[in-house]
């Protein structure tokens, strides 16, 4: 089992905040792929991924990391702090 | 060095006599502070969310990088979520070094980086609804000066 968190304008399109999902997925690409084909709200949220930001376990990471171990993923897009 | 996250209010005033206070064998003492701002008008409040568990870890790397590579005697970020209104700080950095030089290149730095790599993401509500605010190249690129 997976936490699996979107911010922002990834959390409106998707519609929640957080869910915890079983996945098979290698990569954090393989879930983006798994989490797409589900319904049309996830790949509307992940059409772009140049849009979008990763980071597993709280640490900013990229599509290509392995899931391995890792035990929350939040996507969302580019921060705007400050 | 402080982080703090929150999302009441601070007194800029207040926040920097403090730090200055604190900071005993200083030279110079810099203070940047993030206000919300109406750039196109019609803005009724600043919507701010944030990672909560990623926040603070992320600021707190940062700062200790900042404080590091400038040898500063002290630093402090303070940064707001919730919504806020037009014309409150959102946040605030100070530093606080032997001399000048090093104080505002930290701060400078500091900003850079919440800027792009601190989870926050910002929200302008106007009478027609909502806009998330998009980052800028302009943002990214800065992080290359460093």
């Amino acid at each position: 089992m997976i936490d699996v968190l979107y911010f922002a304008w990834v959390r409106e399109r998707i519609g929640l905040p957080r869910e915890r999902i079983e996945t098979s997925a290698v990569t954090v690409a393989d879930l983006v792929a798994e989490l797409s084909a589900r319904e049309d709200r996830y790949a509307a949220a992940f059409a772009d991924l140049a849009a979008l930001r990763v980071a597993l376990d709280q640490d900013l990471s990229d599509f290509a990391a392995p899931l391995a171990g890792v035990r929350e993923v939040a996507f969302f897009p580019p921060m705007t702090g400050g | 060095m402080r982080v703090a996250i929150q999302s009441a209010p601070f007194d800029i005033g207040h926040e920097t006599a403090a730090f200055a206070q604190a900071a005993a064998g200083a030279g110079a003492v810099v203070t940047f502070t993030g206000i919300v701002r109406d750039l196109a008008g019609g803005l009724t409040a600043m919507e701010i969310e944030h990672y909560p568990a990623m926040t603070e870890r992320a600021i707190r790397d940062i700062t200790l990088q900042a404080v590091s590579r400038w040898e500063l005697i002290d630093a402090l970020v303070i940064h707001r979520h919730g919504t806020l209104r037009v014309g409150e700080p959102i946040m605030m950095v100070a530093t606080a070094a032997a001399h000048r030089g090093s104080a505002f290149a930290a701060a400078d730095f500091l900003m850079d980086y919440l800027k792009s790599r601190a989870p926050f993401w910002k929200k302008e509500i106007t009478a027609s609804g909502g806009a998330w605010v998009a980052a800028t190249d302009q943002d990214e690129a800065a992080l290359s000066r460093w």
